[in-house]
């Protein structure tokens, strides 16, 4: 004997799948990206010094991530892949945040409607520009939307606490102790708790390097002088 | 437009080359069916060899079709990844290409891992790398590369020769590859010694190279008219690779020049 059918209308659909998505979201903890004066720094309350949620996927592109970490970590190899591919195959200057975002953007967008569960997802690419005004930043949800942000974007389950209490903060006009000391005390408040410096992972991309790649990752003795200063 | 292409999210290979063979075979250097041999530019003379911090790499910087000499400026020796060089005699184009996806491949590898290869690692990545280009080498289009670098369980540096099928040779003192690579080793025999500090390093790779392009038409000497120097590199575990700039180099050689100089003429 088979099952009744049953109708569930699109929007119910939607909606199921959205709820059930950002409940897994809101149950990680929050990662914010902030630009500084001479980069952008991505900041990640993270207790594991080996499961990563920040990462390099380019030369000038840099990325992070909040949610299941199988899943994100399959996206985030999926961008390594899609830039070197296409560094190798045109030229390095050629792999732009833009084209990365919209492919993550149709990626989440095509598992969200068409996989029987969506990816429980945040990320956020952020592209060092060659001038301050050329930075980018892309903040991409569960279901494929992306919006972009001027000055700094958090994600995770206290997103909106941490963008809240970082409001009408410029940080492109600051440098890079006081805008990590930002990030930090933005990240404590929306938790309610102190963040002791091994509990952080934070990189930075910076402007000012000789090197052809301007990732790198701050160890936690380079996070406790910013912190000190 | 829909995104990442499957194998991007399936895949789990942390190989660049897997990657794009699987994908996009197109942009790997393949054969050309036919014996390009006479025709392609050539790269002459790599030289590498200890020193008291670690590894120096060195090489002359001229390219040539059979008699004729095709650049004066091509840069054959350069940084692997942050601790590793690797400099390439033979086909130019082959070789640069090599080089460019050597370079590729290890920078994949960090990324998708998470962690950097170790040397031995990366040398055994370079060997298969050569025997996947095989098909190549047996047109005559072969290149040869010399591969040396440092990591923490060899912090002292290794050196890595290899052959067109792709055999891997540890060197323990020094190592010359290419054309002139006979002059120059016999230069080194007499000059290399245990732990030479950089300045004196640079020294001895100047002379080796003069020597070889003394007496290899193939191999470039310092050049003044144009102010172009032999590509040097060191490599230690403090400061990873760096490159010595040419304005040094060129000084050393004007040195090394003077010197000769005045022993041909007393």
């Amino acid at each position: 004997m088979s099952q009744a059918p049953f109708y569930v209308s699109p929007e119910q659909l939607m909606k199921d799948r959205a709820d059930f998505a950002r409940k897994g979201i809101a149950r990680g903890r929050s990662v914010v990206v902030l630009r500084f004066d001479e980069g952008i720094l991505l900041l990640a309350e993270n207790p594991s010094p080996t499961l990563h949620k920040i990462a390099e996927i380019y030369d000038r592109i840099g990325f992070a991530a909040v949610g299941k970490y199988n899943e994100f970590e399959t996206l985030r190899q999926a961008g390594v892949r899609y830039a070197d591919l296409r560094g190798y195959s045109y030229h390095r200057t050629d792999v732009t945040a833009r084209g990365l975002t919209n492919a993550y953007a149709q990626t989440l967008a095509g598992v969200f409607t068409t996989e029987s569960k969506p990816f429980e997802v945040e990320l956020v690419v952020a592209e060092l520009g060659i001038t301050a005004e050329s930075d980018q930043l892309y903040r991409l949800s569960y279901d494929g939307s992306v919006i972009d942000e001027a000055e700094h974007v958090a994600i995770g389950g206290q997103a909106d606490a941490i963008t809240a209490s970082l409001a009408g903060l410029r940080t492109s006009e600051l440098g890079l102790a006081a805008v990590f000391d930002h990030g930090v005390a933005a990240l404590a408040a929306a938790t309610r708790s102190t963040l002791p410096t091994e509990d952080l992972e934070a990189a930075v991309l910076d402007r000012t390097t000789s090197r052809q790649r301007t990732f790198r990752r701050l160890d936690e003795a380079a996070m406790s002088a910013l912190r000190e200063d | 437009m829909s995104g990442f292409p499957p194998a991007f999210l399936s895949s789990t290979s942390n190989s660049f080359v897997e990657l794009a063979r699987s994908l996009a075979p197109e942009a790997l250097p393949q054969t050309a069916g036919r014996d390009l041999a006479e025709q392609a530019p050539e790269g002459t003379t790599i030289i590498c060899f200890r020193t008291a911090a670690g590894i120096l790499m060195a090489g002359d910087r001229r390219a040539t079709i059979g008699n004729l000499i095709a650049s004066h400026s091509m840069e054959k020796v350069k940084a692997a990844d942050d601790f590793s060089v690797i400099g390439i005699a033979g086909t130019a184009g082959v070789a640069l290409d090599l080089i460019r996806l050597f370079q590729l491949e290890l920078e994949h590898y960090e990324k998708i891992e998470g962690a950097r290869l170790s040397l031995h690692g990366k040398a055994n990545r370079l060997a298969s790398m050569l025997r996947g280009n095989l098909g190549l080498a047996m047109q005559g289009l072969s290149v040869v590369p010399l591969f040396a670098g440092v990591d923490d369980s060899t912090p002292h540096g290794q050196i890595f020769s290899f052959d067109v099928t792709g055999g891997k040779y540890e060197e323990h003192r020094f190592h010359a590859i290419g054309s002139g690579s006979g002059f120059a080793r016999g230069a080194l025999k007499k000059l290399w010694r245990a732990e030479l500090d950089t300045a004196a390093a640079i020294t001895v790779a100047v002379e080796a190279l003069f020597d070889a392009s003394d007496d290899d038409s193939a191999t470039g000497g310092p050049d003044f008219v144009r102010q172009i120097a032999p590509t040097i590199f060191t490599v230690d575990l403090d400061s990873g690779v760096t490159e010595i700039d040419s304005a040094t180099v060129l000084e050393t050689a004007t040195e090394v020049v003077d010197r000769r100089t005045r022993s041909a003429r007393s």
